[in-house]
């Protein structure tokens, strides 16, 4: 009979800081490039160079502990981790073994369905990316068969965050959550571009199962080589089902590295524990311990922008907006600033999303232009919101006022004066609109009273047309229903 | 003649720097088949500097060295210039940067007449670790001049060079400065930049000068000291010229003589010297008083973890790949082992081995965390004797120059650091001064022995001025017995 598993995730992640120069020398930080032609006698690990720390890479990951709810510890210090790699310039990379930059923390993700979620953190760290090897010979790039290799040391020294979550992630949805929550704020933090795909975001899982109920962890593995957000959705499911495979068949998980082939969706098993390294760390020498001044950190935490899950949490509690909406506009971060200035002037929180995740994103597609680079200043836009809340013009109007506010600028409440596009809320006025549009069309009436109800759309439209579109349509529709049943 | 001098000349247009460099060159071209001091001599460089610095003087720049011929430990990048270590994995490596200090150097006027020969990466007291070449002690050639530094001192010693650079990681400038008869200078740890000296232990690096007198020394200290914003363990703080407040006397000093370094064991002659010195600071007004220093003796056991364990991480980058000597093997792994096996000598290698071990996942805090403690006592005991004196006087080394192979088993040769390795562990300001002449048993030709001196941390001013006040009244390095060949005039 088989028993019910937990699994049991945690995930190591590696994030390239975006900052202007590497982490110990003063080399320009970009991505790609000529090779090696960013590069200098520190980066290259020339004989008799030496680091010096890039004290904006230390300001990122502590911004970034913060923005968790991390423990900033007074003091910290930079480790060696010593291991031979062709493209580890030193042979030694510039890390931080036990006492890291930040401590603790907890990070909040959210699933489809909104339910929030929030997995802690064991710590983040700050240490040295390695150069890149490029393997030749072997038709496929692959080390195996290769006959020579080639290095880039473009990336030897950028500054590398290592962000490690405790196991407390039950699902490989989970796990995804977690990580699309991290690039998130990272990107909310401006610490880092988190592309997976130019390597600036890499992720390591830890995967293990236990029967459910229990609280021991179950043996794991490391699971490496997945290159997205998918990938790591399929690399970890995949995992669990093998190891699940492995114990209900009555077998034993052996903790081991494990590389996720995304061809045949598969892990498979790349190095064991026994193989594993003596990092032989120590405090480096050359680096002298580090002191966070206190009024820094209280200073950084004043500045830190607004995160996504408060957002989250605002746009679909407090304005009730849905999870898409809320996630659109929080992806996208200029435009949720906007958002909220907007929120902050029209206090319509739904009708000014519709506007801005509607008509306003629409033309900025068109466009190319961003919404907040637009024509169209939170001003006038919640001057706009105001206006179809008091129902001095209708979503038509709106929508045309919108489309000439981003051609030409200029506030709508102007507009609206200017041209005398106001809403008519005045019965009598609607009714003589409504009297023509019912006189013009008799036979129209006919079917209606024959039974043919359907066609009181037709006969509202007619009378928005007549009114040019100024009709409230609420009463519009009221009173055509009025005179037909009278 | 002393840099100092060479210097005043220079600018004065006396003598141009190219004669002085001219001269020199031939000095080395006479003396140097002897003597061996260089691996590398940078004729073309010299010449070049040498006619820059006529320029500048010429346009009315003041330079404080200029002119001044120097020795440059092979450990130290000069851009353009071969830089070996003294070891075959990097035998025909052309640095491609310029050591801080050494910039700051020439920049002041200095000439570097060549790359001197050390013991390989600084590891060694004798010079007898160089793989690429011998230097003998110009004082007797059947002897060595010490080490690691021993090309620096023995170039120095036999008008080679003014002024030579060296490195001390554990007494790598003061050894060789007593067996060469000159005064050799390890500033306070972090006061002159390690940048572009290669690394042997970073913690306890440290360049500083070998000279024929105090002034010298302390003219160069001067231009190279003070904060580089290239290395993250250089002192950001000021930096107080030293060689204007050299002293006359020692009027109101205290100085420390250390009850557990008991000069009996050195031979009834350097016991004799050393009681001579000690009597000489009192007569030029010190006070003498007992201090002690209980947990030096652990002072060596705990060095011979630290540095090995630093250097097993520091020289981890010789594997091959990007520079230096690369043997090839069936894959990446036995390029490595090749590499490194045919690269490193046996000093080296047996170092890497100690201090791989002593990082290893269990040993590492039987080893490294121990002696990381032993190192805070060893300083909190100099701490405590400096609260009781201004400044410190001991033996710089064990013995007097000996001859080649005495050495042999590498303990007998660790002991030579024996009165050196506790400043250094503490970062302490520490240098040899000559403080007379013995004959070693079985020779026949008297030997320099040094006198150390070390001040509390920062104390580069006190302790420079003391030992000019000691170097004038005894005249020690002004007396050159051994008038053999290679000793300048």
């Amino acid at each position: 009979m088989n028993r019910a598993w937990e699994p049991v995730i945690g995930i190591e992640c590696h994030v390239e800081l975006k900052t202007a120069t590497k982490m110990f020398c003063g080399c320009r930080n970009e991505f790609g490039g000529e090779p090696n032609t960013k590069t200098c006698p520190v980066c290259l690990g020339m004989p008799g160079a030496l680091p010096v720390p890039n004290a904006k890479a230390i300001e990122q990951i502590v911004r970034t502990g913060l923005a968790f709810g991390a423990e900033i510890p007074a003091f910290s210090k930079f480790d060696r981790k010593n291991y031979f790699y062709p493209d580890m310039p030193k042979d030694y990379q510039i890390s931080q073994y036990d006492m890291p930059l930040t401590v603790g923390g907890i990070v909040k993700y959210w699933l489809e369905d909104g339910t929030m979620k929030q997995c802690r953190l064991t710590r983040i760290h700050l240490e040295e990316d390695t150069g890149k090897s490029t393997h030749a010979g072997s038709g496929d790039g692959r080390i195996a068969g290769s006959s020579y290799s080639l290095l880039d040391f473009n990336r030897a020294g950028v500054p590398l965050m290592e962000c490690v979550s405790e196991p407390e992630l039950h699902s490989a949805r989970d796990a995804v959550a977690y990580l699309e929550s991290l690039r998130r704020t990272l990107l909310a933090l401006e610490v880092s571009d988190v592309k997976m795909e130019e390597g600036s975001l890499r992720c390591d899982a830890n995967v293990s199962v236990r029967v459910a109920g229990t609280t021991e962890l179950g043996t794991k593995s490391e699971i490496k080589n997945m290159n997205s957000f998918r990938s790591v959705e399929r690399a970890i499911a995949s995992e669990i089902a093998r190891q699940i495979e492995v114990l209900d068949s009555g077998g034993r998980v052996v903790q081991e590295t494990r590389g996720w082939d995304e061809l045949h969706g598969v892990t498979h098993p790349m190095r064991s524990k026994e193989e594993a390294h003596d990092y032989r760390y120590f405090p480096d020498p050359d680096l002298v311990p580090l002191a966070i001044a206190r009024n820094d950190v209280e200073r950084w935490k004043e500045k830190l922008p607004t995160l996504p899950c408060e957002r989250f949490e605002r746009y679909t509690g407090e304005y009730g907006l849905s999870v898409n909406a809320a996630a659109q506009l929080i992806d996208n971060i200029p435009l949720a600033r906007y958002f909220d200035e907007v929120v902050a002037r029209s206090e319509n929180p739904q009708q000014s999303s519709n506007f801005v995740l509607g008509e306003l994103s629409r033309l900025a597609n068109e466009t190319g232009v961003a919404v907040g680079d637009s024509n169209v200043t939170v001003e006038h836009l919640a001057e706009l919101v105001a206006l179809v809340q008091s129902k001095r013009i209708n979503s038509k109007i709106a929508k045309e006022l919108l489309a000439r506010m981003w051609e030409g600028g200029g506030s709508p409440n102007a507009i609206v004066e200017r041209e005398g596009l106001a809403q008519t809320s005045d019965p009598s006025a609607v009714e003589r609109f409504v009297d023509e549009v019912l006189a013009a069309n008799a036979a129209v009436v006919a079917d209606y009273k024959a039974g043919k109800t359907n066609v009181l759309g037709f006969l509202v439209g007619q009378v928005m047309k007549a009114s040019r579109g100024k009709a409230d349509p609420a009463l519009a529709n009221e009173l055509v229903k009025k005179k037909l049943s009278s | 003649m002393n840099a100092a001098e060479i210097a005043r000349d220079v600018s004065a247009r006396r003598v141009s720097a190219a004669e002085v460099t001219a001269a020199t060159l031939a000095r080395v071209q006479a003396v140097d088949g002897d003597v061996g001091a260089y691996l590398t001599l940078l004729g073309e460089i010299a010449r070049s500097s040498a006619a820059r610095v006529d320029e500048r003087i010429a346009a009315g720049e003041h330079l404080a060295l200029a002119g001044v011929p120097i020795a440059l430990k092979d450990n130290m990048c000069l851009e353009g210039a071969r830089t070996t270590c003294a070891s075959k994995i990097l035998e025909h490596w052309i640095a491609p940067y310029t050591a801080t200090a050494v910039a700051r150097l020439l920049e002041a006027g200095a000439i570097p007449i060549g790359k001197a020969n050390c013991d390989e990466f600084a590891m060694g007291s004798s010079c007898e670790n160089s793989a690429l070449g011998v230097t003998r002690n110009p004082y007797d050639l059947a002897r060595v001049p010490g080490g690691s530094s021993g090309g620096s001192a023995a170039a120095v010693a036999a008008g080679e060079a003014a002024i030579g650079l060296g490195s001390d990681t554990g007494g790598s400038i003061r050894e060789p400065a007593a067996f060469c008869n000159l005064v050799g200078f390890k500033p306070t740890y972090g006061r002159v930049s390690r940048y572009g000296l290669i690394a042997f232990a970073s913690s306890l690096d440290q360049i500083g000068p070998l000279a024929r007198s105090v002034e010298d020394a302390a003219l160069a200290y001067d231009i190279m000291a003070g904060y580089d914003p290239m290395d993250a363990t250089s002192l950001d703080r000021p930096v107080e010229r030293t060689a204007d407040s050299l002293r006359a006397d020692l009027a109101g000093l205290r100085v420390g003589i250390v009850r557990e370094f008991d000069t009996k064991a050195l031979g009834e002659r350097s016991d004799a010297l050393y009681r001579e010195a000690y009597r000489d600071l009192e007569r030029l007004g010190a006070e003498l008083v007992d201090v002690s220093l209980p947990t030096a003796d652990y002072g060596l056991a705990t060095y011979y973890l630290i540095a090995p364990a630093e250097c097993s991480s520091n020289l981890a980058r010789f594997d091959g790949v990007r520079y230096g000597l690369r043997v090839e093997g069936a894959d990446v792994r036995a390029m490595y082992d090749n590499t490194r096996a045919a690269g490193f000598g046996p000093e080296v290698k047996r170092r890497i081995l100690i201090g791989t071990h002593a990082l290893s996942s269990g040993y590492y805090d039987a080893y490294y965390v121990r002696a990381q403690k032993a190192r805070t006592l060893i300083a909190r005991d100099f701490e405590r004797a400096f609260a009781q004196c201004d400044l410190i006087a001991c033996p710089a080394a064990s013995c007097p120059a000996f001859v080649f192979a005495a050495k042999s088993d590498p303990y007998s040769m660790y002991l030579m650091d024996y009165y050196t390795i506790p400043m250094s562990l503490a970062g302490l300001p520490a240098l040899s001064v000559p403080c007379g002449w013995t004959v070693p048993e079985g020779g026949n030709l008297p030997l320099p022995i040094g006198l150390q001196l070390c001040a509390p941390l920062f104390g580069e001013k006190l302790l420079l001025g003391a030992a000019a006040a000691y170097e004038r009244a005894t005249n020690h390095a002004l007396a050159h017995p051994a008038q053999i060949g290679t000793v300048p005039a």
